[in-house]
């Protein structure tokens, strides 16, 4: 489980980027991040997994308070997929998703299965993919790579930054669909950050709308539809 | 074609230096490289203390290589003479291309990498090894060789500081005014550079394929390190002797004489250092043990080195700089080699034999009629022309003719002039059939050449010593004189000259 009590996040500068932001996600929940951009969405996922701190409040995984965990063990129980993926350049397809696992020391054989495994699980024939370099792909291509990265070490949580915003329109709503199934195979906790509402709708078993760092609105998708807030109402439109 | 043939006759004397110089330029510029990247990395890091390390790389880069080498020479560990100086001011060069390439590279890291590196819960450590340093390797490389290409150039001046090389050539050519010993070392250096610069630029552009792994280039460099480590550890088991010398010609003949001599007296391998650019590093290296002896002017070394009073009673001033290098540094003065080089006052042969003339004292009497010729050192030095008039009455028709040192030679054969001062050992003397006067009132400082070895290496070779007393006395001036005709004028080679004087002097 995720919590954010109360959690303020500023810049150096002053500038307030989240204020006042108390959220629960439950255990194999999907929840939407949605808003415009620089509403906080992204900074409220980077506070999970400390790559940012807030200025007051607590953000807690596992009932346990972000700050009192070891920082590389914790990013390393969350699974992290960036925009346009973030593949290692000069890694192989098979290096790039096998990294984890191979920091975690896991036996070379068991690297080679899993490797596989996941390749096939994100649509990737591992014979054709595994030793090739990601400027060798597409974009969606690469974007199912990133996500088979982000899974190899089996963590129960998934962090997105806008996983699908830089993919044209119909690659995107393939690779939408895909996730959809994906996310009813695996059960675990995903979060994700979107600007697109029907793409948060679509996929959301919650959604979170923020708006210039405050949380405006936080349910399941019929929820939000129904609000008779007027700022919702402005953003649904 | 004069150039040609002495490139073919030297050619295995060269190769041999051009492996030195490269040999001098690899081991340094990796020095600066296993410096450099982490200081790279650091300036990176954090860019506060990145300021003052670029700043100081910077300042470094801006010097002369000839004025660090000067910094260097009294500095207590890392300065002195010989390749130590050599390695710190190289390092220090390749320093900035490192650094610069190194921080840039790190710098230029595409945020989005750092992101996902950090957000998948890699430590400090393993970000800059699995991501930094692998995607800015090809700038790091740049930088590594440009320090290359810039190191070759700033070996060669390394030879200033006894730390041999190509350099060695083009100080030589210099001093001896021999345009071809300039190009022997200047033409290799020149293509080693170039060849240099393609190699590591074929390494680079591969480099920039991200795909092709680091593992080649690292193992390429890891067999660099071995081959420097082997080829430098055997040296230092046999037993050698190093030669020193100062960078002009009569220090060059003189330095292969002891050399040779030791070669054939003994079976100790001898080391040449003998462009030494001048005394004080020549001291230098002899207190450091870089050397074990030299040739040097006992005035030179009571004033020079010593800096104590003069003291114009030659025997007296050989004995006072024996007993003061004993017991300072455990230095040994030997005998007298026969001859000194000092100031001397020349007239034309057929002057001095029509008029008799041995001595200064001889010719104040023709001097009212006669007009002098000097160079401008003379004129103005205290213990030039304005002493040397007053000590001898000496009065000319007019004031004298001030011109270019070698060109007063000139002048007196060619009757523009009828008295000179000069240098008591030049070869030009015995070509232009000219006189020297002897200082009959000692007002010249005493400079006999004598030679100073180290106490220590006489101990443990005492063979050294029975060698080095059989030349005492051996050289007179005008040997020496012809001899150093026969470099700076005919163009022979000193390593010939040496040995042809020690077959012909030895025998007696």
């Amino acid at each position: 489980m995720i919590e954010f009590r109360n959690v303020r996040c500023t810049v150096p500068s002053g500038q307030v980027l989240l204020d006042g932001l108390t959220l629960k996600i439950e255990p194999g929940e999907t929840l939407a991040l949605l808003g415009r951009s620089g509403s906080g969405k992204t900074t409220t996922l980077k506070l999970i997994n400390r790559l940012r701190e807030p200025a007051s409040g607590e953000v807690l995984v596992d009932g346990k308070p972000v700050r009192d965990w070891d920082v590389i063990k914790l990013r390393r129980s969350l699974g992290y997929v960036i925009q346009e993926a973030g593949l290692f350049p000069h890694f192989s397809i098979a290096r790039n998703v096998a990294l984890v696992p191979t920091l975690e020391g896991w036996d070379p054989a068991r690297i080679v299965a899993r490797v596989k495994e996941m390749l096939e699980l994100v649509g990737l024939d591992p014979a054709q993919f595994a030793d090739r370099f990601p400027d060798q792909l597409s974009g969606g291509q690469r974007q199912r790579v990133g996500v088979a990265r982000a899974l190899a070490a089996d963590p129960p949580v998934l962090l997105m930054d806008e996983p699908f915003g830089a993919l044209d329109p119909i690659t995107r709503g393939e690779i939408q669909q895909e996730f959809v199934a994906l996310r009813d195979r695996l059960q675990k906790t995903v979060i994700f950050v979107t600007h697109d509402i029907r793409e948060a709708l679509l996929l959301g078993g919650k959604i979170a709308l923020l708006e210039a760092g405050h949380l405006i609105a936080h349910g399941t998708p019929d929820e939000i539809r129904a609000s008779s807030d007027l700022a919702v109402k402005k953003f649904l439109q | 074609m004069k150039t040609l043939h002495f490139f073919a006759e030297h050619r295995q004397e060269m190769l041999g230096l051009t492996g030195e110089h490269l040999l001098l330029v690899a081991i340094y510029t990796l020095i600066g490289a296993i410096a450099g990247i982490p200081l790279g990395v650091i300036a990176a890091h954090r860019p506060r203390f990145g300021k003052w390390i670029l700043g100081f790389a910077n300042v470094v880069q801006t010097i002369p290589s000839l004025a660090l080498f000067g910094f260097l020479i009294p500095l207590p560990f890392i300065g002195g003479v010989g390749s130590r100086t050599a390695l710190v001011a190289l390092v220090l060069y390749a320093l900035l291309p490192i650094v610069r390439n190194t921080a840039t590279g790190i710098t230029g890291v595409d945020p989005v990498m750092r992101e996902a590196a950090l957000g998948l819960g890699l430590t400090p450590r393993q970000m800059l090894w699995m991501v930094e340093l692998p995607l800015a390797r090809g700038i790091i490389f740049a930088g590594l060789r440009v320090a290359t290409v810039v190191n070759v150039g700033v070996a060669t001046i390394a030879a200033a500081v006894g730390a041999g090389g190509l350099g060695m050539y083009i100080f030589r050519g210099v001093s001896m005014v021999d345009n071809r010993l300039i190009l022997a070392g200047a033409i290799p250096a020149a293509l080693l550079a170039l060849v240099l610069d393609f190699t590591l630029g074929q390494i680079e552009s591969s480099l920039k394929n991200q795909r092709r792994s680091s593992f080649p280039l690292l193992s390429f460099f890891g067999v660099l390190c071995a081959s420097v480590v082997i080829m430098l550890f055997p040296r230092s088991h046999v037993s050698t002797i190093v030669v020193g010398g100062k960078n002009f010609t009569e220090q060059l003949i003189l330095g292969e004489i002891l050399a040779q001599q030791i070669e054939s007296h003994t079976a100790l391998h001898v080391e040449r250092r003998l462009n030494l650019a001048g005394s004080l590093i020549a001291h230098q290296a002899l207190i450091a043990g870089e050397i074990d002896m030299y040739v040097e002017y006992v005035g030179t070394a009571l004033q020079g080195v010593l800096k104590l009073p003069l003291i114009t009673d030659p025997d007296a001033a050989a004995a006072r700089v024996r007993s003061e290098y004993a017991s300072r540094w455990g230095i040994e003065a030997g005998q007298s080699l026969g001859f000194e080089n000092t100031f001397a006052v020349l007239v034309r042969g057929e002057d001095a034999r029509r008029l008799h003339l041995g001595t200064i004292t001889d010719a104040v009497s023709y001097t009212p009629k006669w007009t002098a010729g000097f160079g401008y050192e003379f004129m103005e030095r205290e213990d030039g022309f304005p002493g040397l008039s007053r000590v001898y009455g000496l009065r000319f028709a007019a004031p004298p003719k001030v011109l270019d040192l070698t060109l007063t030679y000139r002048a007196l054969a060619g009757k523009q002039v009828d008295l000179i001062a000069g240098n008591s050992t030049d070869g030009l003397i015995p070509a232009l059939n000219l006189t020297q006067l002897a200082d009959d009132r000692h007002y010249f400082p005493p400079y006999q050449a004598v030679t100073l070895v180290r106490g220590s290496t006489l101990a443990a070779h005492p063979e050294v010593r029975a060698a080095l007393d059989a030349l005492a006395d051996k050289i007179a001036a005008d040997e020496m004189r012809r001899m150093n005709a026969a470099v700076d004028l005919d163009h022979r080679e000193p390593r010939d000259v040496a040995a042809q004087f020690l077959r012909a002097s030895m025998r007696y």
